[in-house]
């Protein structure tokens, strides 16, 4: 590698083509180490293709994406990707549904995976207590024994960001994490996602701006797969082409 | 006339919508405005019984169509154009058109001149096939079917959205013509406010699944209605 960055993620003029159709167009943004980041953006702004970009699911057609001073994300494949310390959760929950709550951490815990480290495992006391943090961490130690599938949809939520630190990410990407949350377990989400910003950088897509509000980080608007914003939430919601944007116009 | 009541939907455990209550008239526009993400098209999908509601009712015509399925809603001329149009690539535009027979008796099974007359372009590409024509015209190609089975509820889904000027003026006055006719209760799901505000009698905004912000064409105070847009 050539190039070099203090930036955790670094994107520079990465544009990605669908039938001629620009998901992204020049793109660049840039996520220091410790940072937390709001992206929103209308329907189509490129928010998905971003992260697919991030996480090796799609190579972009030109333009730089660099983690963690000098590692090539457009040269790797997603599990390289993953393993260099890049966690992403989807939108929609998808945790073990007829598993403990205990048993999806103990399974995402990063750990030699291989066949017979597998089958012969026996939990660790490291790693009993790793399990017993990440619990207390998403706040559902009295239900460790139940089964993930019996939770509120805001508890499997919370379970599947724990089980992305599990993996001890550097990175966390949650996509869209409050849709369909009560307000209560929306503000929740909010203290959850700051308490993990303490000692990991995460980016967060939202549509929902009493969460974006509540977690109170610099926000970047994208629209028609470019930064066209970028501050405080009081910042671009006063941005005019933002306020235009979401007019519709 | 529709009315929904006090609507609720979840998605397995997550909720979409939170006690919505909507109704729109014969000859009136009813708007359904908000950001991307906010429940507009899960409404949508509830009305025309494309996915369960868990709470409320809702009324069409003074019957509770609630338990119903889409094709027997369709029967009762409820018709939907979906966002991103969903037309069928592989049928011709007249094939396509054709699709919109389904809920119709035999005799009533033709194209209305109205189709052609509001979209000529469909008329000129009646052999061409569904996928090759260009975004616009898939647009009309969808209100026009919808049209075809004589729709007494019409539901458009962000019928602009990603559509060129000029072709978001013939639906605009595609829409206004229809609402003119005063056979159709229209309801439009729009993000773009400009092109809304030019057709709607009555406005709702939706935020977090709820309707946030409602009001009539005569009190409509532009600036109330774009803060419950904005961020």
């Amino acid at each position: 590698m050539d190039k070099e960055t203090p930036a955790l993620l670094y994107l520079d003029g990465v544009t990605v083509s669908f039938d001629g159709f620009k998901a992204l167009n020049n793109l660049s943004l840039t996520i220091a180490p410790g940072e937390m980041r709001a992206i929103i953006g209308p329907n189509g702004a490129g928010k998905t293709t971003m992260m697919d970009v991030v996480t090796g699911k799609t190579r972009p057609d030109n333009g730089d994406a660099l983690f963690d001073g000098s590692y090539d994300l457009t040269s790797l494949d997603e599990t390289e990707i993953a393993e260099l310390g890049i966690g992403r959760k989807f939108q929609k929950p998808t945790v073990f549904e007829s598993h403990t709550v205990e048993d999806n951490l103990r399974l995402a815990l990063k750990a030699d995976r291989r066949a017979r480290a597998t089958l012969w495992w026996r939990e660790s006391a490291a790693e009993a207590a790793r399990v017993r943090e990440i619990l207390d961490i998403i706040r559902l130690p009295a239900v460790r024994d139940r089964l993930a599938g019996s939770l509120s949809h805001g508890q499997k939520q919370w379970l599947e960001i724990g089980m992305l630190l599990a993996q001890e990410p550097k990175l966390l990407l949650v996509d869209e994490p409050v849709a369909g949350m009560t307000d209560a377990e929306t503000r929740q989400t909010a203290q959850l996602l700051k308490a993990i910003n303490r000692d990991r950088t995460v980016v967060v897509v939202e549509h929902d701006m009493t969460f974006v509000r509540e977690l109170g980080v610099r926000v970047t608007v994208l629209h028609e797969g470019a930064v066209l914003a970028e501050g405080s939430i009081d910042q671009v919601s006063a941005h005019e082409r933002v306020i235009e944007v979401y007019l519709g116009r | 006339m529709l009315e929904a009541n006090a609507i609720d939907l979840h998605y397995g455990a997550a909720q979409a919508l939170r006690g919505i209550t909507l109704t729109a008239e014969r000859g009136k526009v009813t708007c359904v405005l908000g950001r991307n993400g906010v429940g507009k098209t899960s409404l949508l999908r509830a009305l025309i019984g494309e996915h369960p509601i868990s709470a409320g009712r809702i009324l069409w015509e003074g019957a509770d169509i609630t338990p119903l399925a889409p094709y027997e809603r369709a029967r009762r001329r409820i018709a939907y154009v979906p966002q991103g149009r969903d037309i069928f690539p592989l049928l011709t535009v007249e094939e396509n058109l054709e699709t919109g027979y389904a809920p119709l008796g035999r005799d009533e099974r033709s194209i209305p001149d109205d189709v052609f007359s509001l979209f000529p372009v469909l008329g000129d590409m009646l052999r061409r096939r569904g996928g090759d024509l260009s975004g616009g015209q898939q647009q009309q190609l969808a209100i026009g079917r919808a049209l075809v089975m004589r729709p007494r509820l019409l539901l458009l889904d962000e019928p602009t959205e990603g559509i060129q000027p000029s072709i978001i003026k013939d639906i605009g006055r595609a829409i206004a013509y229809l609402r003119g006719l005063g056979q159709m209760a229209i309801v439009l799901v729009e993000q773009y406010l400009d092109f809304a505000r030019e057709l709607g009698d009555h406005f709702v905004v939706m935020d977090r699944g709820s309707i946030t912000h409602a009001c009539d064409r005569a009190t409509l105070d532009e600036g109330a209605l774009r803060r419950a847009m904005a961020l």
